[in-house]
């Protein structure tokens, strides 16, 4: 019986931005693509106690898991308490998909006052609070890559990423929080 | 002392806050706020370069973006240096050196000067008649010396140290050009509760009011009006006003380009500074307030240095309090210019006089120019001029004939008109329309949500503008749903309203005659240039511009293309709508390249794609590949060896004792529904549903047309659960493939796809020990050959972390491939390479990998197929269902070039002499000593020396290469020719014996 392989995060303790935004990555989690029809919406809120968004460019959040609405048939499901996502799937008759990409995605946390100008040197995304109230949330890019984009505070935001593009993503972020400060 | 011509009083300069630059070498000094133009002026420098073509001495034409002739090479040091920057757009900074451009030994004593007094054989079009022969003297002579004598500033050849940034934004309003009529607007949008984005290419906002002193509004002087507006705009929560702002491109659905140059004015720009920012703003509406250009007027000697627009010596006296000599002529044809000799009267220089074309000029000027003592000369013209270096006097002669009188002068104004900027609207695809009336092109039709104000769009008086500003304001505010504040309402005055103007050639330099008078000044195209254009039968404009190359330069005919139209007009005796206007192109004003690539340099130019166990294989002496975007390890090289000495090493031991492979790149996709298996069915040739949980299976996808797309192992892992692999650059287009499919031609599947390429790190481990290094590590599955046979696929544990064991090869040997959560990759691989090194194994790289997999005839898709080759003919027929009637692809095989005799097939190759590998995409022929061209059978595709066999080998593909088996072909090189025998792919354990142990 060998030791328990130790777990290494794909960007480290890399730590950056400015005064009005801070760069740090996310504490591991646990995430799920989950994908399901219309029908089996009601069951999947039950069963992972959140309600799935059915409208775009929403989430629902309790608790530290998180409901990101991807697609009219596709959530990402965040807990970052580490909950077995899977587990609670598998629990689930109704007809859905459930693939576990916690180690496939990694995020970075931009928090400040100048985060959304951050994030804005690279994604074309209208941030603006109109647009992008705290909630929101988009499939979209960052500079050449695909990220999704969470607002979870008024001066929140996570952005997730495939862990192999997250210290091209970090270094974005971080020449742009450099930038928005100015 | 910041030069002799500053006239104390005058200007809005401080005296007090002085900067020291060098133009070639010589020492100056300058005022804080002074551009490279207005210092130059202010110390009585006129010459500032050379023209491009004919090396005329030139001098400072204008006082904003559209000179054509000040450009000069401005540098801070040897790394920071930009040739062609336009003398009256760049402010000077202390330490600033500027050189001149295009000149040799010196700017007053020019070699090059010589094609000045050759010009008669460079006349326009020169280049496609004179050097056309011989052919290949062209690259050799002629183009490489034309490029040296013409030509303008010099690349900088260091790597540009500064940072560039980049900003996404969105408004409501956005607003290009800050003058009476963009600053009303955005007043009037801003208190309407409209996002407005103000940006303005100069230091500080007020366009025209930088010289028109004349103007009032709500009775304060206009200049200080702006700069209160804008900071009273700038306070607003909903407005960001950017100057030094160019809006330079205005693409599709009101996304204008913008570029904001940061620290080029500072003397000392703290380092966090971008050099310059671009904005790439999405606007709900935009309102273009980009004002008008004066031209010049077109007479003989034109160009010399002295001579300027009217305008431009307005905005030097009255905003840098330079006069531009003592002594001034004006050359117009138009009311503005008067206005510029008054001040310049009124600040104490002598105007020599106003030489006015028309007979009849607006009356309240000519009543000005008698009360100030100004001598006008109406129905006159400009003939010629004299000069060196500098103009020294005009020639004016009475229109229609008649003797010249020489007046000396030591600056000649000129104002043939205004032309409005429609560039942004053209830009915006929207079509101009021809006002005959003033003679001018005007927005017509519009193609985006904008709309134009104030002088560019053809509206001339100042309360005229302030009212059409104002309610675009409100309006495009209005429009998009802001419902605030209340009217806005200014009031201006001004002291004249300006008629007049014209476009074409003036006195003397009409019809017939072969003066130099310029058209376009960047270009070196005269009058006479497009006459002989139109004789040479260009008709339409896009022709007679090409020919001439009038408006090509880096200014884009901003100044000429007007008269150059008027010109070819009148010869063509057509209407100026008739001959059309070409399209303007963005940029407006020439963009660095720094801006637009902004943060996509060094490590951001592209995301590097790290696999989990990079560091290990880094610490380990890999050597990398770049493959697509991820960095793969290579081979190891240990000390003392080369390339070919790891990658024989590695291939012996993995197949004498075993090898540890990074496959964490290859692409995998999870199939999860009841209708998995149906759906793979179709996607792949191979039949699934026989397919049993548990066990894996070698898939090949093809396209509609029936050839190979791509290929992989795919593993069961339960019913409705699949995991697919994909090749490493393959994996997104595969995905984007079977997604195409899924949403289109199979919607009514109950099947999602999710990529998980990345969730996964693989290690393979090969080789006769593979299962003694594994088997202590691995919990919960029995790993024997008997429980976990060749092609099997388990769910367990390994090193107490959850596993997606398979047990597979791409090398022939027994082989697993460990696919464990990315983030414990590295410590699995750890301890896997802690049970791997003391039995003699070793860590390989893609290189052995491609040997191994040669060794066995395994193909790599992309190498050894291309796009044309269908599963037979690379002797793949047992992966394709015979039963199956349904696959995507299916149709396309059965199409009869595909299914015809002798296509090219993949066969392996062995060269006679078993030493000499050959080379990769050579070719293959049956017949070495049949004339050329010789009838070539197909190519090499992959071709290794392989220590395993002793020997090199090869694969390729083969005009009935099938049929071809024992025949000897041949590969001739440049030096020799290669004789092979063809054989089947196998190398190596043809019975599949080490495979399956």
């Amino acid at each position: 019986m060998a030791d328990h392989a130790l777990r290494k995060a794909p960007l480290g303790r890399h730590h950056g931005g400015s005064a009005g935004a801070r760069v740090t990555p996310a504490a591991p989690a646990t995430r799920l693509s989950l994908r399901a029809g219309e029908d089996a919406i009601g069951t999947l809120s039950l069963a992972f106690g959140l309600e799935l968004p059915r409208r775009p460019k929403t989430s629902a959040s309790v608790s530290g898991r998180h409901a990101l609405w991807l697609g009219p048939d596709e959530w990402l499901l965040i807990d970052e308490n580490g909950a077995d996502l899977m587990g609670i799937a598998s629990g689930v008759s109704a007809l859905h998909s459930a693939t576990d990409v916690s180690h496939r995605n990694t995020a970075i946390l931009v928090s400040g006052p100048d985060a959304a100008g951050a994030i804005a040197s690279a994604c074309p995304l209208d941030l603006g609070n109109a647009i992008f109230p705290v909630g929101a949330a988009a499939r979209t890019v960052l500079g050449k890559i695909e990220v999704v984009l969470f607002r979870s505070g008024e001066e929140d935001y996570r952005v997730e990423c495939w862990r192999s593009f997250s210290p091209y993503a970090f270094g974005l972020l971080v020449e742009g929080a450099e930038d928005a400060g100015l | 002392m910041s030069g002799a011509n500053r006239i104390a009083g005058q200007g809005r300069l401080t005296p007090a806050r002085t900067a020291r630059f060098t133009f070639d070498g010589k020492t100056f000094d300058a005022l804080e706020g002074d551009t490279v133009a207005s210092a130059l002026l202010a110390n009585g420098v006129h010459l500032v370069g050379r023209s491009f073509k004919y090396h005329r001495p030139r001098g400072i034409l204008s006082a904003g973006p559209e000179e054509p002739n000040a450009l000069v090479d401005v540098s801070r040091d040897a790394a920071r240096r930009q040739p062609n920057v336009r003398a009256p757009v760049q402010e000077v900074f202390d330490g600033m050196k500027v050189e001149s451009q295009n000149r040799w030994p010196s700017l007053a004593f020019d070699v090059g000067g010589v094609n000045n007094l050759l010009s008669p054989f460079f006349a326009a079009g020169f280049y496609y008649k004179t050097f056309m022969w011989p052919k290949a003297a062209w690259e050799k002579v002629y183009e490489p010396f034309i490029r040296r004598a013409a030509g303008l500033g010099v690349a900088p050849t260091e790597e540009d140290p500064d940072h560039y940034a980049n900003r996404y934004a969105y408004c409501d309003v956005l607003i290009a050009g800050a003058g009476v009529a963009g600053l009303s607007a955005a007043l009037a949008a801003a208190e309407a509760g409209a996002r407005v984005i103000l940006c303005d290419e100069q230091p500080e906002v007020g366009g025209a009011l930088h010289y028109d002193t004349s103007v009032k509004i709500d009775g304060q002087n206009g200049y200080d009006w702006a700069q209160a507006t804008a900071a009273r705009l700038e306070a607003m929560e909903n407005v960001t006003v950017l100057t030094r702002t160019t809006a330079f491109g205005y693409y599709n659905h009101n996304f204008v380009g913008l570029v904001e140059r940061v620290t080029d004015h500072l003397t000392r720009p703290d380092r966090k500074l971008p050099r310059e920012r671009l904005w790439q703003v999405r606007a709900k509406r935009v309102i273009l307030a980009t004002g008008s250009i004066e031209r010049h007027m077109v007479f003989a000697n034109n160009d010399r240095p002295g001579i300027m627009l009217a305008s431009a010596a307005r905005t030097y006296l009255n905003h840098f309090g330079v006069a531009v000599g003592r002594k001034v002529g004006v050359y117009t044809a138009n009311d503005s210019a008067y206005e510029a000799a008054f001040d310049l009267k009124r600040a104490g220089v002598t105007i020599a006089a106003i030489v006015d074309n028309r007979d009849k000029p607006g009356e309240a000027v000519l009543a000005e120019a008698r009360k100030l003592g100004i001598e006008v000369l109406t129905g006159h013209s400009v003939v010629d001029t004299k000069g060196k270096l500098r103009v020294s006097s005009m020639s004016v002669a009475r229109n229609g004939g008649g003797s010249a009188r020489a007046i000396p002068v030591d600056a000649l104004l000129m104002s043939a008109g205004w032309t409005p900027s429609v560039h942004l609207f053209s830009q915006s695809r929207g079509k101009v329309a021809y006002d005959a009336a003033s003679g001018r092109f005007l927005p017509g039709t519009y193609a985006q949500d904008c709309l134009s104000v104030g002088s560019c769009n053809g509206t001339d008086a100042l309360q005229a503008t302030i009212e059409e500003s104002l309610a675009a304001g409100e309006l495009m505010a209005r429009a998009t749903g802001n419902e605030g504040g209340g009217k806005v309402e200014l009031s201006g005055e001004n002291a004249f309203d300006w008629t007049g103007g014209m476009a074409g050639s003036g006195e003397g330099a009409g019809v017939d005659t072969t003066v130099k008078a310029f058209v376009d000044f960047q270009n070196d195209v005269c009058a006479k240039d497009i006459r002989l254009a139109v004789r040479e039968g260009m008709h339409s404009i896009e022709h007679i511009k090409r020919f001439t190359t009038n408006g090509m330069a880096t200014d884009q005919g901003k100044l000429s293309n007007i008269h150059g139209l008027a010109i070819a007009s009148e010869v063509l005796n057509r209407e100026i709508p008739k001959i059309g206007l070409t399209t303007f192109r963005a940029p407006y004003t020439p963009v660095t390249f720094g801006a637009l690539i902004s943060h996509s340099r060094g490590d951001l130019f592209d995301p590097a794609r790290k696999t989990p166990m990079h560091a290990w294989e880094e610490a380990h002496g890999a050597v990398f590949e770049d493959v697509g975007n991820w960095k793969r390890a290579w081979y190891y090289p240990r000390a003392g060896e080369t390339m070919h000495d790891a990658v024989n090493r590695e291939c012996r031991t993995v197949r004498n004792t075993a090898g540890l492979f990074d496959a964490s790149t290859l692409g995998k996709i999870e199939v999860v529904g009841p209708d998995a298996g149906t759906f793979m069915n179709l996607m792949y040739t191979n039949a699934w549903d026989t397919l049993k949980p548990g066990r894996c299976r070698y898939g090949i996808m093809l396209r509609e047309d029936g050839f190979v797309y791509d290929d992989g192992v795919v593993g069961r892992l339960a019913e409705d659960r699949f995991h697919v692999t994909t090749t490493t650059g393959g994996a997104p287009r595969v995905m984007h493939h079977m997604e195409d499919y899924l949403q289109t031609e199979f919607p009514h599947l109950k099947v999602w796809l999710t990529s998980t390429t990345e969730q996964w790190a693989v290690i393979a481990v090969q080789g006769p020990k593979a299962r003694e290094i594994l088997e202590p590590l691995v919990e919960g599955i029995d790993i024997s050959n008997e429980a976990f046979p060749h092609m099997s696929v388990r769910e367990g544990k390994i090193c107490g972390v959850p596993t997606r064991l398979f047990r597979m090869s791409f090398t022939g040997e027994a082989g697993y491939e460990v696919n464990v959560p990315a983030d414990y990759g590295e410590a699995v691989w750890e301890a896997i390479w802690a049970r791997a090194e003391p039995l003699g194994a070793c860590a390989y790289g893609t290189e052995t990998m491609h040997v191994l997999r040669a060794e066995k005839g395994y193909i790599i898709v992309g190498q050894d197929t291309d796009g044309t080759v269908t599963p037979h003919d690379a002797s793949l027929s047992w992966a394709v269902s015979k039963k199956k009637t349904d696959f995507v692809g299916i149709r396309g095989l059965k199409r009869p070039d595909l299914v015809k005799e002798g296509r090219k097939q993949l066969v392996g190759l062995l060269t006679k002499d078993p030493k000499v590998v050959l080379e990769e995409g050579a070719q293959i022929v049956a017949d070495p000593n049949e004339p050329k061209p010789m009838k070539m059978l197909g190519h090499v595709t992959s071709s290794y020396w392989s220590e395993n066999c002793g020997r090199s080998i090869a694969m390729a593909l083969v005009a009935g290469g099938q049929s071809r088996m024992g025949q000897t072909l041949y590969v001739p090189m440049p030096d020799r020719t290669i004789a092979v025998e063809v054989s089947d792919m196998v190398f190596i354990d043809k019975e599949g014996g080490r495979l399956n142990g």
